[in-house]
C-alpha cells in the first residue's frame, strides 16, 4: 500500500528563520520522489515535518488525503530512515528489524518469522542473529531499510543515507534502493545533495534552495530544461554565459555574453514573456554538449561559435576534462568522452568552440549554486 | 599479557619519571589510606579487647570472639542467636536496599530529562540547583531536613496551613524524615552516572523508537535503560555503600526505633571501648556490602570496567 503525499503551502519557520517557504509539492503513490539541494536549503526540515517530528507553522501536511496536524511521528503510515542509521545497538539485527511488530505485541515465532522474510528481501539471510556493530556500512544500512519497512509503511522516508559510504558502496546501493522500492512499490521521498542519486534513482526530484522549491520534473527535465539560473548551475556542471538578451524570436533569443553573442533556447519555465530585450540573462552550456570545431569546416556547422585557447587538461579516464579561454578571457569548461585516442589539440593551441541553440538555455539571471 | 603491555604503554606515553612519580603516588594513596588501615581492622578484629597492659603478653592471641558475638550475642544470652545486633544488621541491609530503589526511582527520571530534553539555560539551572545544595556539610544538611520535617517545620506548617492534615505528623518517629534524608544525600552519586550514560545515547535511536510506534515506556525500557545500565548500576553501588554506612543521617534524623547498624559499631568503639569488637562488626559490614554489590552485578550483566566508566 502506497500512498499520496501533499504538501500545501508549507511553511516551516524558526522565529524570524524561515527554513522552509511556500512549499507546494504532490507526490505520487508509489513514486520515488528526490529532494535536491545543497546543505541547509530546508530539506531535512521538510523530511522531518512530513514524519512528524518537526511542526509546521503553515499550510498543511496531508498523506493519502488526511491533513496530519497534530498527528505524531508513530502515528502517520511513515517510516523515517536517519542519516546516521540509529539501529539499536543493544540489540541484535533480527530484533532491530523486528522492533516495531514487538510494539505491537506480536509473539516471538512472529516476529522471527517476518524479520526472515525481510532478510531475504534485502539479501541477509543469515545475518538475523548478530549485533549490528559487526556488520559493514552497506548491510547496516539494508538492516535500517529493513526496520522501516517492516512497519508497513505508506510512504519511507530516506535521510541522506548513502552519505556515509564510499563511491562503489554507494553506486552499488543506488541500484539496490531502486530495486528495493520497486519490488515494495511503496511511496520513496529521499533528499539529498548529490544530484548523482536523484537523477539516477528517482522518478521525480524536486530542486531546492534556501527553503524554496525551484523546479520540479523528472530526469531529463531537470537537466535538459532547468528553470532557473540555480537548477541549470546546481545539477550537474554547465557553463554560464552572463549577458543582456539582443532580440527574442520564438523560442530563440540572441544573447551578447561575456563570450560573445550566442543563440540559445528559452527554457520551458522562462519561455515566452518572461525574458524580453535588454534583460539581464544567463545563458547555459553543458560541458559535454559542446564540441572542438575543426578549423576547415563550414562556417555553417554549429549556431554558436567560441575562439578559444586550451589552457588545462584533466583526466579522469573515461571523461577529459578540458579548460578554455575564450577571445574575451572567459573561462570554458569542455568535457570530451575518451574515445580511446589521444587528444588531437594539445595544450595552447587555439580551437573553435562550437554548440548548436537548441543545446544552450538561457535564462533570467538569478543565483548561482556557486554563490 | 594486556596488563604488561598497558604499563608499558604508560611509561612509554609519559617518560620514565613522571610515571614512577604518578604509579608512587597512586600506590601510596591506595596502600596508606585504604589497604593498610583495612588490614589493621582486619587483624583487630580477630584479637581480645585487652586493656593496654596486656598487649603483647600471654593472653593475646587469635579469636573469632568478636565474630561470634555478633550471631550468637553474650555467653548469658536466653535467644539462641544475637536477635538485636542481627535484626538491626538486616534492617539496615533492607534499609539500604529501599533507599537504593527509591533513588533510581526519582534520579533516572531527572538525568534522563537533564540528558535528553532539557536546553540550555533550563538545564544549566537544574544543574546548579542540584550541586549547590552540596556545597554544605553532610552533618548540616542532615540537620536541616530535621528542622524541615519536625513538629514545626515547614512541612507540617504548610500541610496544616493547606488543611491537609490537623495534628503535627512526627516524620522523625516514623522514620520518613530518616529515609528521606538518606535518599537525598546521594542523590548526586545517582544522577551524574546515569546522566553520563544517557547523555552519549544518539538521540535518534529515540527517534527512530518513536517513528516506529514504540510508546514512551517501551522507548525506556528496551532503547534507553539498557545503555544507561552501567550507569544505572555504578550509582547503585555508591548509594547502597554509602546508604548501608552511613552515620550522621541515623544518628540525625533516626527515630527511637531505628539503630543502624552503623550506630552500634559507632557505640563499641566510642562508648563500649571496644576496638576490636567494633572492627568485626565493620568487616562484616564491609563484606555484606561487598557480597552484594557483586551479587547485582551478576544479576544485572555488568562489569566492573564498565562501572568504572
Amino acid at each position: 500500500m502506497s500512498a499520496e503525499v501533499e504538501l500545501e503551502n508549507v511553511w516551516i519557520t524558526f522565529g524570524d528563520f524561515a527554513a522552509v517557504k511556500d512549499a507546494c509539492v504532490t507526490v505520487r503513490g508509489g513514486e520515488f520522489f528526490s529532494f535536491l539541494g545543497p546543505s541547509g536549503c530546508g530539506k531535512t526540515t521538510l523530511l522531518r515535518t512530513i514524519s512528524g517530528f518537526q511542526d509546521l507553522s503553515k499550510g498543511q501536511v496531508l498523506i493519502a488525503g488526511k491533513n496530519m496536524a497534530g498527528i505524531g511521528p508513530n502515528l502517520r503510515p511513515t517510516a523515517l530512515i536517519f542519516q546516521n542509521l540509529a539501529l539499536f545497538p543493544l540489540m541484535t539485527v533480527w530484533e532491530n528489524i523486528a522492533f516495531s511488530l514487538e510494539v505491537r505485541g506480536a509473539s516471538k515465532t512472529e516476529r522471527r518469522k517476518r524479520a526472515d522474510e525481510l532478510l531475504d528481501l534485502i539479501a541477509l539471510q543469515d545475518q538475523g542473529d548478530k549485533m549490528v556493530h559487526e556488520l559493514s556500512g552497506g548491510q547496516r544500512q539494508r538492516v535500517a531499510i529493513a526496520r522501516a519497512l517492516a512497519v508497513e509503511p505508506e510512504v519511507l522516508l530516506l535521510d541522506e543515507p548513502l552519505s556515509a559510504l564510499d563511491l562503489k558502496l554507494r553506486q552499488h546501493m543506488r541500484s539496490e534502493l531502486r530495486a528495493i522500492q520497486q519490488r515494495v512499490g511503496i511511496t520513496f521521498i529521499y533528499i539529498t545533495h548529490d544530484q548523482g542519486e536523484a537523477l539516477t534513482m528517482s522518478d521525480r526530484v524536486a530542486v531546492m534552495r534556501e527553503g524554496v522549491i525551484e523546479q520540479v520534473g523528472d530526469s531529463t527535465g531537470i537537466y535538459d530544461h532547468p528553470e532557473t539560473a540555480f537548477v541549470a548551475s546546481f545539477v550537474g556542471e554547465n557553463n554560464a554565459f552572463f549577458g543582456k538578451v539582443r532580440e527574442v524570436s520564438d523560442a530563440v533569443a540572441l544573447v551578447e555574453t561575456d563570450g560573445g553573442p550566442i543563440r540559445a533556447q528559452l527554457s520551458g519555465g522562462a519561455a515566452a514573456g518572461a525574458l524580453g530585450a535588454v534583460d539581464e540573462a544567463i545563458v547555459f552550456v553543458r560541458p559535454e554538449a559542446m564540441d572542438i570545431v575543426d578549423a576547415d569546416a563550414g562556417d555553417a556547422t554549429f549556431d554558436n561559435r567560441i575562439a578559444a585557447r586550451i589552457v588545462q587538461e584533466e583526466f579522469e579516464g573515461n571523461i577529459r576534462h578540458l579548460v578554455l579561454e575564450g577571445g574575451t578571457g572567459k573561462s570554458i569548461k569542455m568535457s570530451l568522452i575518451n574515445k580511446g585516442r589521444t587528444l588531437d589539440h594539445p595544450i595552447g593551441s587555439e580551437v573553435s568552440v562550437g554548440f548548436d541553440a537548441n543545446i544552450a538555455v538561457v535564462l533570467p539571471r538569478g543565483p548561482l549554486a556557486s554563490d | 599479557m594486556a596488563i604488561v603491555t598497558y604499563f608499558r604503554n604508560f611509561f612509554l606515553r609519559n617518560g620514565l619519571g613522571l610515571s614512577i612519580f604518578l604509579l608512587a603516588l597512586v600506590s601510596l594513596w591506595i596502600v596508606f589510606m585504604i589497604v593498610l588501615p583495612q588490614l589493621f581492622m582486619l587483624d583487630f578484629s580477630f584479637r581480645y579487647n585487652l586493656p593496654p597492659a596486656k598487649i603483647g603478653g600471654p593472653e593475646d592471641v587469635y579469636t573469632i570472639t568478636n565474630y561470634a558475638f555478633l550471631v550468637f550475642g553474650s555467653p548469658g544470652n536466653p535467644e539462641p542467636f544475637n536477635v538485636v545486633d542481627l535484626s538491626v544488621f538486616f534492617r539496615t541491609i533492607l534499609a539500604a536496599v529501599f533507599v537504593t530503589l527509591f533513588d533510581v526511582a526519582i534520579c533516572y527520571p531527572i538525568a534522563y530529562y537533564l540528558a535528553q530534553v532539557a536546553k540550555g539555560g533550563v538545564a544549566r539551572l537544574m544543574v546548579l540547583s542540584l550541586i549547590v545544595p552540596f556545597w554544605v556539610n553532610e552533618i548540616l544538611r542532615a540537620f536541616a531536613f530535621r528542622i524541615l520535617f519536625g513538629a514545626t517545620g515547614i512541612i507540617n506548617t504548610a500541610g496544616i496551613a493547606l488543611g491537609l492534615w490537623d495534628q503535627p505528623i512526627n516524620f522523625i518517629g516514623a522514620n520518613i524524615a530518616l529515609y528521606a534524608g538518606l535518599g537525598y544525600a546521594y542523590i548526586l552519586l545517582m544522577i551524574f552516572p546515569i546522566f553520563n550514560a544517557i547523555e552519549s545515547l544518539d538521540h535518534n535511536q529515540i527517534e527512530a523508537a518513536r517513528d516506529l510506534g514504540a510508546p514512551w515506556w517501551r522507548i525506556h525500557w528496551r532503547v534507553v535503560i539498557p545503555f544507561a545500565k552501567p550507569g544505572i548500576t555504578s550509582g547503585c553501588t555508591m548509594v547502597f555503600m554509602l546508604s548501608a554506612g552511613a552515620l550522621a543521617a541515623p544518628q540525625i534524623l533516626g527515630g527511637p526505633s531505628s539503630l543502624w547498624f552503623t550506630q552500634i559499631i559507632y557505640q563499641w568503639f566510642n562508648t563500649g571501648g571496644n576496638w576490636p569488637r567494633g572492627s568485626a562488626y565493620a568487616i562484616v559490614l564491609l563484606i555484606a556490602s561487598i557480597a552484594f554489590v557483586l551479587f547485582m552485578m551478576r544479576v544485572f550483566k555488568v562489569k566492573l570496567g564498565e562501572i568504572g566508566r
